[in-house]
């Protein structure tokens, strides 16, 4: 496969008992790029993001990740994931430790860094997302939108190559949707790549350099944010966004 | 009158045995809670493995042991071990010969595993899937994301319970008196023969047993009280 791509998804498919979720998926991410995937409900966005890491295993197809075949090839799936880092719609941050561990036990368990060099880099991160104040505190005592940025960081904190989003803000009171896409614009500037299942079209339309449109397990519709958002004459792609825009 | 007068003559007379009594039943009652919470945490982990063969032989041993009742258990501990030509060493241990504290131990193990197992299962799973996947997301391994993420958050849920199972093991060590092992219903029934009393011993056992009871039952109240105070969600 061509090594300018870091994901590269051939014919991919998955069956839920029976039910053909994603039929057959093609898609390229260059190192860098910021990939909006948008698209009804039930349309296989998030299992799709969910394939990718393989928190779902998918019944055919290839996913190239740095040119090794994560379904065909002998990898540590651990090893992987540790590179793709994933922010979920629930944050799922860890109740039982404060934000700095939530951040630090990932490098310090896995990446062999020690206390003082997990803190360090907690600190940044905590710097970048706003929360410095947050160090100590217990995830139940944040707000969801402080929580998710939470989550960003400790994504962030592993030095992933790719962070795949999950409908990050969807689980979020109205008014914390911005503090968490400004952190994710942020983020989209400093060159990582980033693949994002949303339903914010404002930020697909302004932060993506490409978005999708999936529909019934394929990709309908495939592009620039200009390309997909403006005189679109894909008939599905219209009646979605007529309606969520 | 005369009865009470009665009670306060045998509580007088036989109380340093009831105390010796009681400090074996509590060793009893602790040893087994401590033993059975790692090794009903193994079982549990057993009974959710994938492994169709471990997990079968976990269900099995639960349903066994929780199938049938204590008291055959706990003769069947004393009996089996020395057909099995196992010998459990003979001293003096709290005033009580230590192979019957022992197989008394070994047999309240093997029934309160059964129980804590069920009881660290339902924790295990009553954490959110998201924690294992979060923990996975990052990078941990199925052990890993166990041991760091959904074991401790699943132990500190389950504490009640475990302290529940304590005040349970208390009451049902009382049973196994029937394998001559001095702790309080032995020795109430020892003091009920040579004080010729039939119903004072068992006021003053009740009461102990009750005290024991109560206090950690107290003490489990208000640790609940203070884990949903801290309680994260």
């Amino acid at each position: 496969m061509p090594e300018e791509y870091i994901i590269e998804v051939k014919d991919l498919g998955k069956n839920f008992d029976g039910l053909e979720v994603l039929k057959s998926i093609d898609l390229q991410v260059k190192k860098g790029e910021v990939v909006a995937i948008i698209g009804p409900s039930g349309s296989g966005k998030s299992t799709f993001l969910r394939c990718i890491n393989q928190l779902e295993t998918a019944t055919k197809g290839d996913i190239y990740f740095d040119g090794v075949d994560l379904l065909k090839d002998k990898i540590d799936i651990n090893k992987i994931r540790q590179k793709m880092g994933m922010v979920f719609q629930q944050f799922n941050l860890f109740p039982h430790l404060t934000i700095e561990k939530n951040i630090t036990i990932g490098p310090m368990k896995l990446l062999g860094k020690s206390a003082a060099e997990a803190e360090a880099e907690c600190d940044r991160l905590l710097e970048m997302v706003g929360l410095a104040d947050k160090k100590h505190a217990y995830p139940s005592s944040l707000s969801g939108g402080q929580k998710q940025r939470i989550a960003i960081a400790r994504a962030l904190a592993m030095n992933p190559e790719v962070i795949l989003f999950d409908e990050p803000t969807s689980a979020l009171d109205p008014e914390m949707v911005g503090e968490v896409l400004q952190v994710m614009k942020d983020l989209a500037k400093t060159g990582i790549t980033m693949l994002v299942v949303t339903h914010e079209m404002g930020f697909a339309r302004e932060v993506a350099s490409k978005v999708i449109f999936m529909d019934n397990g394929y990709i309908a519709c495939e592009g620039t944010p200009t390309e997909v958002f403006e005189n679109n004459e894909n008939e599905r792609v219209k009646a979605f966004l007529q309606k969520v825009l | 009158m005369a009865f009470l007068s009665s009670l306060a003559h045998v509580f007088t007379k036989y109380g340093s045995m009831f105390g010796q009594a009681a400090l074996l039943t509590v060793s009893l009652s602790l040893g087994t809670v401590l033993i059975s919470t790692i090794l009903g945490s193994l079982v549990a982990f057993m009974k959710i493995s994938k492994n169709k063969l471990i997990s079968s032989i976990a269900s099995v041993y639960v349903a066994f042991i929780r199938g049938t009742p204590l008291l055959v258990q706990i003769y069947m501990v004393f009996y089996g071990l020395p057909m099995l030509g196992i010998k459990l060493p003979t001293f003096t241990f709290l005033g009580a010969d230590f192979s019957r504290f022992s197989s008394g131990l070994i047999a309240l193990v093997i029934n309160s595993t059964a129980y804590v197992c069920e009881i660290v299962r339902g924790g295990i799973q009553s954490i959110d899937i998201g924690q294992t996947e979060a923990a996975r997301s990052i990078g941990f391994n199925k052990a890993q994301s166990m041991l760091y993420i959904v074991f401790p958050q699943a132990f500190k849920n389950i504490l009640p319970s475990l302290g529940n199972e304590f005040v349970s093991i208390i009451k049902e060590s009382s049973q196994v008196s029937v394998i001559g092992l001095a702790e309080l219903m032995y020795t109430t029934n020892t003091v009920r023969a040579i004080s010729f009393t039939s119903f004072e011993p068992l006021i003053i056992v009740s009461l102990i047993y009750f005290i024991l009871t109560f206090v950690l039952s107290t003490f489990i109240k208000k640790l609940e009280t203070k884990m949903a105070k801290s309680n994260r969600a």
